[in-house]
Formats: structure tokens, C-alpha cells, sequence
């Protein structure tokens, strides 16, 4: 065969970090991250690696170790954070990863089970899923990028492209309007809702490490730049000029109204922490009402039955 | 006689979408597929195509809204691959079942896992058994003309089943190529327009998609099969109208220096062009050594062949998936099946290749010929394989 391909070469984590140490020294977040992995695919002026970051910087806020969480991702620029994090992680399929979380939070109930993936792939193919774990107040942390369109398909419109915006797919303006994906969250029943731009970085990390401490459903939205397929066809500019104009849209209104946190286009953008309550999650509600009425009556695993 | 462009196929293919006039385009993007979709959007922003462009939540939903709209009467046209396929098959089968007529445009992909966006054929073998029209594609040229013809056969009231064009991801998709267009008085000619059997209207009220019970569902599912099968004049009729329009004959089976062949290659899509190179060079080392590129998939022509096959001592078929823990490779597996009860038959062998975009040069079709013609087993092998 005339391609190479290429040496199948076992992980050598130890020998990966020496190499590492001897080019630049080692970075704080290197024992979050796989070096080996690194550089990773965004582009640049994506606003992944500011979110990815900002997570890693909650964690430790948290006191959480690698060991004591997991990140689920769906498909998507997004999804890769599943491949560089070093814990235990899942890229799931497109559309799939709060099920699969679900899973893994249910059988595993003291894990940190953090969804960390794109607006397209938790709302559109995946938006079913989300209602309803929200609506169950599973224990899950919902970390959506939002970069308005489905970035790494090639920046076609999305549920959260604003109405007007362009994409690939709506050349000269979108005919629907975007979701306002706070006051969804909300409404099917989160028990925590933020949101932030990579602009704010501190509150983004604040908005993680408070969610990480929460018993059930939180959703945090981090509105994240995508120079490629968001920025271009808006005259948005580069990374660093979509920035700005998050800095300059932005408005902070902690416990805002929902109703007011529609997103359109080149125009205010509400921002904070919007819901911060407490319900039972579906844990509690499963183990008080279905388990203990089982158990009440002599039965269930714990009296016996085959495991 | 239309011009001819230097043209990326999937532009091209948008752009005969685009010629047929069709009224409802639905589709979630998913690489390599995006390019169609995002032209066919353009099209429709700009005014040149006169369609509603739904860009759905989801490839369920896009299959969904292309049976609503095929229903009504509307000439409808949808893309995708691999996963793509996989989350709509549900509708893919009531697609067919229910007659209703449109077009698919497959950017064949491999299935996951693992993750991969490159090209092999699991994902329109996966729903091999739909009762869909397959065709495939061996160059850019065929794709832009099959458009044409999906339209054309798939609403033809005789046929009334939904079309699936096989169309290689990136090796074809992505490719530049000269393709001669057609202009709007050929399409004319060759198209007409879209009258349904039967169509949900107000005026004339209809149910569709109701129960079969078990005394019915087996006669459905006859029909449709008889349907499919029946389907193969129109397919042909097809191919000849076009043949008197463009100048290019296509039919269901074709041969490259076949005719006195001892052994011959079977190769469907974008492998074919490959493999007629494989041959030139097994021709000139003086191998008796031809080519059978299977453009309709389905309904197989079994009778052609048959025919052909039954000519050769070997014949090597180069399978672009796998179906796991069955006899054999889903195409090599027919093909056995369609001989067993000839009382000529050659030894069929099987090469399952470039799967999961695993490249395959002319060098490669060579040699797997050799591994095959010298081997004992007649298992099925993934050429290449490390390990
Ligand atoms: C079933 C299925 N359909 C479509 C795709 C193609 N696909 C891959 S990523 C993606 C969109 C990703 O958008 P988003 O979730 O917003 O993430 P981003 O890339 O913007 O970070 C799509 C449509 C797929 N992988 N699977
Ligand atoms: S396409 Fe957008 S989201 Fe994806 S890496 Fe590039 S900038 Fe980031």
C-alpha cells in the first residue's frame, strides 16, 4: 500500500510528561489535560479553550480531583473536550450525551458527571433529552458552549442562531428565531441556570465550581466565539473582535427576569446567574418514593433478591 | 446540449436539484454531505430555486418532513451519511412502505464506532433491505446525471418508491470534475412534473400510515417487493431517454474488458475507476482479467447478472463493508447466492476494502486479485489489515 500508515504506539503518560517538562516545563492544568493530545484542533480565536479552562479552574476551585469526575460530550468542535481532558470521559454520538450521562450519574451517584458539549448538539438533535433530564432533576451539570451555529459541520444555522444572523445554510439571514436557552432550562426545571461569555472567565469559573457543589439538574450556558463559522458571515471579525463585542453587548443582570434573555442579533446580551434553588433530585425521589415502598413491603435487592 | 464545468460534484449535484425545480429540501448537516445542502440553501436564498429550505433538528426529523412533504404531492429532495442514515432509518422503511416518492443524496460514510468521516459503504448497506432504489456512482459526471433520473423514475406513477443515490464521500463528493449541465429545455423534456397516485388533499380526504394487522401485512410487504422489482423497465426506460438527450448510456450492469475475461473484478462506486486501471495493468502483464461495475444495487439485476457472472472461473469482489459474524461481506454474500443454483459458477472471492477511508490504489486491486486467485479458504478477508 503506497499510504503510511501510521506506528500504533502504546501511552506512555510518564514518558509523554517528561517531554513535555523538557520543551516547556509543565503546565498547571497538564495533569487535567492529555498532553499528548495537545495542540488540539480549535481554531484560532475559538472560544473553546477559554470555556475548557475555565472548567478545569472550577474543578480546582471545588477541590474536585480527575478521579472524582466525569465528562460526557456529544459530537462537534465542542465534543473534542472529551478527548483532551484526562479523566474519565465519553464522546458519545451526536445528540446523545445527556442520556449517556444519565446512565453513568444513576449508577455511580457520588461521580461529578459534568456534560460539557455544543448548543447544537444538546438542543437540536439532542434538545429531547435535555427537557427531560432537566424535567427529572437528574444529578447532572450541563456545561452548553454556545457559539450559534453547528461550528464544526461548517457553520450551518443552528437552534440558537438568532433570528437575521447568517450561516451557511441561511445565507441572507435566518427566518427563525434562536432559542433562549436560560429561561428552556429553566422552565423544564433546572435547579441552577447561568450564563456567561468567555468574556467573563471569573464568573464562568464561579458559575462551575457553585454548580459543581449543587445536588441535581444545573444548566450553564458559556457563549464562546467561533471566529470560522459564526464571526465570518456576521463581520463579527476575528476571535479576539468577537470578544469585544461580547464585552460590549454583555449586560450583568444576576437573577434576571428569563422572559428578558432572548438573544438577538447586535443587541444587549443579559448575563449572570439567573436561578440558584434546590428540589429533590431524581435520586432522592426515586430511592424515598419507588425503593423504600419496595422495601416496605419486603422487598428489593437489599432483602435478598439475586442481584 | 448543455456546457461543461469544472465543478466540485457535490455544487453540481445541488445544482441539478436546483434544474428539477423541487419545492421542499430537508436536511441536517453532517460531513461530507454539507456542501449539497449549503448550495442548495444559497439556491434558495438567492431566489434561483423557488423551495421550501427546512433546516431541521435532526436527521429523523429531515426523513420526517420528506415523507409530509412527498405526501402532499411535493417534489422533495434530502442528503446526508452514515450517522445521518443510521437516526433516520426508522422513517427510511416507512418511506418506501408508504410509496412515497423522493430523493436521497448519500455521501456514503463509514458507520461508528470508532468515529470516523471517511468513506467505505456500511452506512447504505445498513439499509440494504429498506425498498429503496439504490444506485451508485462511479464519477461526477454520473452523479449530476442521476439526480435527473432519481427524480424522473422515483415519481414515475408505475414506480412511486423513494431513490438513493450512493455518492463516495470525499473521493467523490469532494472532488472537482468536468460535468457537462444540462439546460432547463433538457430538463424539461426529460422530467415531467410531479403527479402522485394519490396525495393528502382537503378535497379529497385520504389516510395514510394506518394499522396492518396481521392479516394484511404480509400482502403489504408483497406489494412493495413486487413494486421494487417491477421498478427495473422505468429504471432502464430512464437511462435510455437520457441516452437520446446527453449522449451517455448508462444501464444496470457494466463491463470493462470483461468480454473473455477468466477472472473478473465486481466493484460498485467510486472504486470502479480504480479498478479499471487494475485492469489495464493486469492486461498488459497478460492476465485474463476484466471489470463488472454494479450501478443498480437495487433492485439487483439479477438476470444480467447471472449472465456475466456465470462466464468467469473467478470472480473477486472488492466489499466496502463488513456485516459481522455473517457468511460473508453483504455484497459478495448476494452474488453467492445469486450463482448457487447456476450449474455454471465461478468461485467467488472476497476482498472487503477501504473501509473506513482506508485508501485503495490501483496497486492495491492488483494484489488483492492475486491474494484471491491463490488462495484456499474462500473466506472473507479485510485487505490490508495490521494485527
Ligand atoms: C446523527 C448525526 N448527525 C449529524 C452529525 C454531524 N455533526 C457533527 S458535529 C455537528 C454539529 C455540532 O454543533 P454544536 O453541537 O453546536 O458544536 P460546535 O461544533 O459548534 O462546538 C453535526 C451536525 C453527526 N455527527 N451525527
Ligand atoms: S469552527 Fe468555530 S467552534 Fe469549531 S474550532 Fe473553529 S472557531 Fe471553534
Amino acid at each position: 500500500m503506497k499510504v503510511k500508515l501510521r506506528e500504533i504506539v502504546p501511552f506512555d503518560k510518564e514518558a509523554e510528561e517528561k517531554a513535555i517538562q523538557k520543551d516547556h516545563g509543565l503546565h498547571p492544568d497538564d495533569k487535567y489535560l492529555k498532553p499528548g493530545r495537545i495542540p488540539h484542533i480549535w481554531c484560532p480565536g475559538c472560544g473553546l479553550g477559554v470555556v475548557l479552562t475555565s472548567f478545569i479552574e472550577g474543578m480546582r476551585r471545588k477541590g474536585l480531583s480527575v478521579d472524582q469526575c466525569a465528562v460526557v460530550s456529544g459530537i462537534g468542535c465542542t465534543g473534542r473536550v472529551a478527548g483532551y481532558l484526562d479523566m474519565d470521559t465519553y464522546h458519545t454520538t451526536h445528540g446523545r450525551a445527556i442520556p449517556f450521562a444519565t446512565g453513568l450519574a444513576l449508577a455511580k451517584p457520588d461521580l461529578h458527571v459534568t456534560v460539557f458539549s455544543g448548543d447544537g448538539d444538546l438542543f437540536a438533535i439532542g434538545g429531547n433529552h435535555m427537557i427531560h433530564a432537566a424535567r427529572r432533576n437528574v444529578n447532572l451539570k450541563v456545561l452548553c458552549v454556545n457559539n450559534f451555529n453547528f461550528g464544526m459541520t461548517g457553520g450551518q444555522v443552528a437552534p440558537t442562531t438568532p433570528l437575521e444572523a447568517r450561516t451557511s445554510t441561511t445565507p441572507l439571514g435566518n427566518a427563525e428565531p434562536g432559542f433562549n436557552l436560560p429561561y428552556l432550562a429553566h422552565a423544564a426545571g433546572a435547579i441552577y441556570v447561568a450564563r456567561w461569555t468567555t468574556f467573563h472567565p471569573r464568573q464562568l469559573v464561579h458559575s462551575i465550581s457553585e454548580s459543581l457543589g449543587k445536588k441535581g439538574f444545573t444548566f450553564i450556558e458559556a457563549i464562546a466565539p467561533c471566529p470560522t463559522g459564526y464571526g465570518r458571515p456576521n463581520k463579527l471579525g476575528s476571535g479576539l473582535e468577537e470578544m469585544r463585542y461580547y464585552r460590549e453587548m454583555s449586560q450583568i443582570r444576576n437573577g434576571a427576569d428569563l422572559r428578558d434573555t432572548e438573544i438577538r442579533l447586535r443587541e444587549k446580551i443579559i448575563v449572570g446567574t439567573f436561578i440558584n434553588t434546590d428540589r429533590p433530585d431524581f435520586m432522592e425521589n426515586y430511592m424515598g418514593k419507588v425503593v423504600a415502598r419496595a422495601r416496605a413491603k419486603g422487598k428489593g435487592k437489599e432483602k435478598g433478591k439475586a442481584a | 446540449m448543455g456546457k461543461k464545468v469544472g465543478i466540485e460534484v457535490s455544487i453540481a449535484a445541488a445544482e441539478a436539484v436546483g434544474l428539477c425545480d423541487v419545492d421542499v429540501v430537508a436536511a441536517y448537516p453532517i460531513t461530507p454531505q454539507t456542501h449539497v445542502v449549503e448550495h442548495l440553501s444559497e439556491l434558495v436564498a438567492s431566489g434561483d430555486l423557488d423551495a421550501e429550505f427546512v433546516p431541521v433538528e435532526s436527521e429523523h426529523s429531515a426523513m420526517s418532513v420528506c415523507c409530509g412533504s412527498s405526501a402532499v404531492g411535493a417534489r422533495t429532495f434530502t442528503a446526508t451519511a452514515a450517522q445521518g442514515l443510521a437516526l433516520m432509518a426508522e422513517i427510511v422503511y416507512i418511506a418506501s412502505s408508504m410509496r412515497l416518492p423522493m430523493v436521497m443524496f448519500l455521501s456514503n460514510r463509514a458507520l461508528s464506532a470508532p468515529l470516523s468521516i471517511w468513506n467505505d459503504h456500511s452506512d447504505t448497506m445498513m439499509v440494504r433491505d429498506s425498498g429503496w432504489i439504490q444506485v451508485f456512482c462511479e464519477n461526477g459526471q454520473e452523479v449530476y446525471d442521476a439526480i435527473f433520473h432519481s427524480f424522473r423514475v422515483s415519481e414515475d406513477p408505475k414506480v412511486s418508491l423513494p431513490v438513493m443515490i450512493n455518492v463516495d464521500g470525499f473521493n467523490l463528493t469532494h472532488v472537482i470534475e468536468p460535468i457537462e449541465f444540462w439546460d432547463k429545455e433538457m430538463v424539461k423534456a426529460y422530467l415531467p412534473p410531479f403527479r402522485p397516485l394519490s396525495k393528502l388533499h382537503p378535497d379529497k380526504v385520504l389516510s395514510m400510515g394506518a394499522f396492518g394487522m396481521p392479516e394484511i401485512y404480509a400482502e403489504q410487504k408483497q406489494a412493495h417487493d413486487v413494486a421494487l422489482t417491477s421498478s427495473t423497465p422505468v429504471i432502464l426506460q430512464g437511462w435510455d431517454e437520457m441516452a437520446k438527450l446527453t449522449g451517455r448510456k448508462y444501464s444496470a450492469v457494466e463491463t470493462y474488458r470483461a468480454e473473455d475475461a477468466e477472472t473478473l473484478i465486481f466493484a460498485m462506486g467510486s472504486i470502479c475507476e480504480t479498478s479499471t486501471i487494475a485492469v489495464d495493468k493486469m492486461r498488459e502483464q497478460g492476465k485474463s482479467v476484466g471489470l463488472v461495475k454494479l450501478r443498480l444495487w437495487r433492485p439487483l439485476p439479477m438476470g444480467d447478472l447471472r449472465k456475466l457472472l456465470a462466464k468467469a472461473k473467478d470472480v473477486v469482489v472488492l466489499d466496502r463493508s463488513i456485516a459481522l459474524g455473517a457468511a460473508n461481506a453483504p455484497v459478495t454474500s448476494e452474488m453467492r447466492a445469486l450463482m448457487y443454483h447456476e450449474p455454471q459458477r465461478p468461485k467467488i472471492h472476497c476482498m472487503i476494502a477501504g473501509i473506513g477511508g482506508r485508501d485503495v490504489t490501483p496497486d492495491d486491486v492488483v494484489k488483492m486479485v492475486n491474494m484471491a486467485l491463490s488462495e484456499k479458504d474462500y473466506e472473507y478477508h479485510i485487505y490490508g489489515v495490521r494485527g
